[in-house]
């Protein structure tokens, strides 16, 4: 636990030095959470056309939608910089993490750590909140625990999946994009009630394969207390925080057997 | 000049050709989000009745497989590196050449924007054809019209891109330009939704004062047979030339300012 002072460290002076130019913070901070809003904005452009997004009414798809943005937006923050593992890798300059006696996973994040993604985690928690408010629910200690939980177990599980795309550059270093089909797909896959998908091997795949499903749609039913169109069992809502454990023990497996193949560039 | 321009067409074509790995990974997202959007605009349809603001569920089909196939072609998320030769001073070098930076820069990216029509275009649009039922135009006229106007966006999508990258001559850090430039692209563009499903006045706005919808909407509007294409094609000709120009002018003030603070 001692370590954690040295990353609270590190993330103090990456926050330092990145604020330093106030003005190409601002902007930078400003386009980041207004480029986010945008994705929020689409969900709601397409809701305008015939009032509902695949059978569910205004208050779901706000729930459904927050509950997606703020998840993602956690994880960004968090665990959204493991992406440069590419470039340490490509350089050799990973090297250098794996010299220190910290973890290299904790620098990796530390070093990176980007302070204008902050920026939609705040506009994150306002559609959560905003849809938490308008949303008929009936609350009980399950739903306050459950409402609370959620946003956390789906960053988790957005996080998982930055760290496996992050770490498959061990072998494949120019595989960037692929790890964004699921990061920012599955962010985009989230954002929308899981009836929008059909029932064909797409949607199946996505929702239970990966576990997209348990991000947002499933919980959010949990909250409204309604039934699921396409039949998925009530108790599979609460298994949120079962999925996350299983994503973090794949991606941490992930981790090590990557961190092994690791050879130096050599330079 | 012929010669030097398709030397260095095939050069920006050659060089995005080694990237293979990076090409398959970005056809493989445009895949996945090529399902994902498709899957979200029919059952956007399917519950307005069967029509998206007059799109069938074939057209929106087209629409959305286009756009994740034109994407990489009209590259508009993707800065070019005229804005970090220009913080660099890298740009002394392009501007000593006997060809104006304007069309190297051009002919390359006609290059780079050529190789992704061979790869990540037709690639996704196989996907859609595969596992949709998409919309294909009849009029065998309307498919030279859409290749003409995916050349027109690419021209556009280029222009637009280097307009941003000469402002690093002013701004040196172009962050915020390239993320204005990447926002109103996107919405602009109709890449997240068709435009049609904006309130008019945007529309308007959008069609006649920007050139956003010529980067894809346009052509998706050729193809599924929406509007006049000649007269989509004539707007997206004319924005293609505005900016051209625009370039231009713009690059001759910023190297008269190069030249005085050289000086």
């Amino acid at each position: 636990m001692a370590d954690l002072g040295v990353y609270l460290h590190i993330v103090r002076a990456q926050i330092r030095s990145q604020t330093q130019y106030r003005m190409s913070f601002a902007i930078d901070l400003a386009a980041s959470t207004l480029i986010s809003a945008l994705d929020i904005a689409t969900v709601f452009v397409l809701f305008s056309v015939s009032g509902g997004l695949g059978g569910f009414g205004g208050p779901a798809v706000l729930l459904i939608a927050g509950l997606s943005a703020l998840a993602f937006a956690i994880a960004d923050a968090v665990f959204g910089n493991a992406e440069r593992l590419r470039e340490l890798v490509r350089s050799g300059g990973f090297d250098a993490l794996l010299l220190r006696p910290l973890s290299a996973l904790a620098q990796l994040l530390a070093v990176n750590f980007a302070p204008r993604r902050v920026g939609r985690v705040v506009q994150g928690m306002v559609v959560y909140g905003l849809g938490l408010a308008v949303a008929d629910i009936d609350w009980n200690p399950a739903r306050v625990l459950l409402a609370v939980v959620t946003p956390l177990t789906g960053a988790v599980m957005f996080g998982c999946l930055f760290i496996i795309g992050a770490t498959v550059a061990f072998w494949w270093v120019e595989s960037g994009e692929v790890a964004n089909a699921f990061t920012y797909g599955g962010r985009d896959f989230t954002s929308y009630p899981l009836t929008m998908y059909g029932g064909g091997f797409f949607g199946r795949f996505f929702a239970f394969g990966i576990g997209f499903a348990f991000v947002a749609y499933l919980p959010a039913l949990a909250l409204l207390d309604r039934p699921d169109p396409m039949g998925v069992p009530d108790w599979l809502r609460w298994c949120s925080p079962l999925t996350a454990m299983i994503a973090v023990l794949a991606a941490t497996a992930l981790w090590r057997v990557g961190i092994r193949h690791y050879r130096s560039t050599g330079s | 000049m012929p010669r030097a321009s398709w030397a260095l067409i095939t050069a920006g074509f050659r060089r995005y050709a080694t990237y293979r790995q990076a090409t398959f990974a970005g056809t493989f997202t445009n895949i996945v989000f090529g399902f994902l959007r498709c899957y979200i605009m029919l059952s956007v349809a399917a519950s307005a009745g069967g029509l998206l603001r007059g799109y069938d569920s074939a057209q929106l089909v087209t629409y959305v497989w286009l756009g994740q196939g034109m994407l990489a072609v009209v590259n508009m998320w993707v800065p070019l590196d005229i804005a970090e030769r220009v913080r660099t001073g890298d740009v002394v070098t392009d501007l000593f050449r006997p060809i104006n930076p304007l069309w190297t820069y051009l002919w390359t990216d006609i290059g780079r924007a050529g190789f992704a029509m061979l790869t990540r275009f037709t690639v996704p649009i196989a996907a859609g054809l595969v596992f949709f039922e998409m919309h294909l135009p009849r009029n065998p006229l309307t498919y030279a019209l859409v290749v003409l106007s995916i050349v027109a966006a690419a021209v556009v999508g280029f222009g637009g891109r280097y307009l941003i990258g000469l402002t690093a001559f002013w701004l040196l850090d172009t962050r915020g330009a390239v993320a204005a430039w990447g926002m109103l692209s996107t919405v602009g563009s109709g890449l997240y939704f068709p435009l049609t499903v904006l309130p008019e006045w945007l529309r308007v706005v959008l069609w006649v004062g920007t050139p956003f919808p010529s980067l894809l909407q346009a052509t998706a509007d050729i193809a599924v047979g929406r509007g006049d294409p000649l007269l989509i094609l004539a707007g997206q000709v004319f924005w293609a030339v505005v900016l051209l120009a625009l370039c231009g002018a713009v690059q001759r003030r910023a190297t008269r300012k190069l030249v005085v603070q050289g000086g």
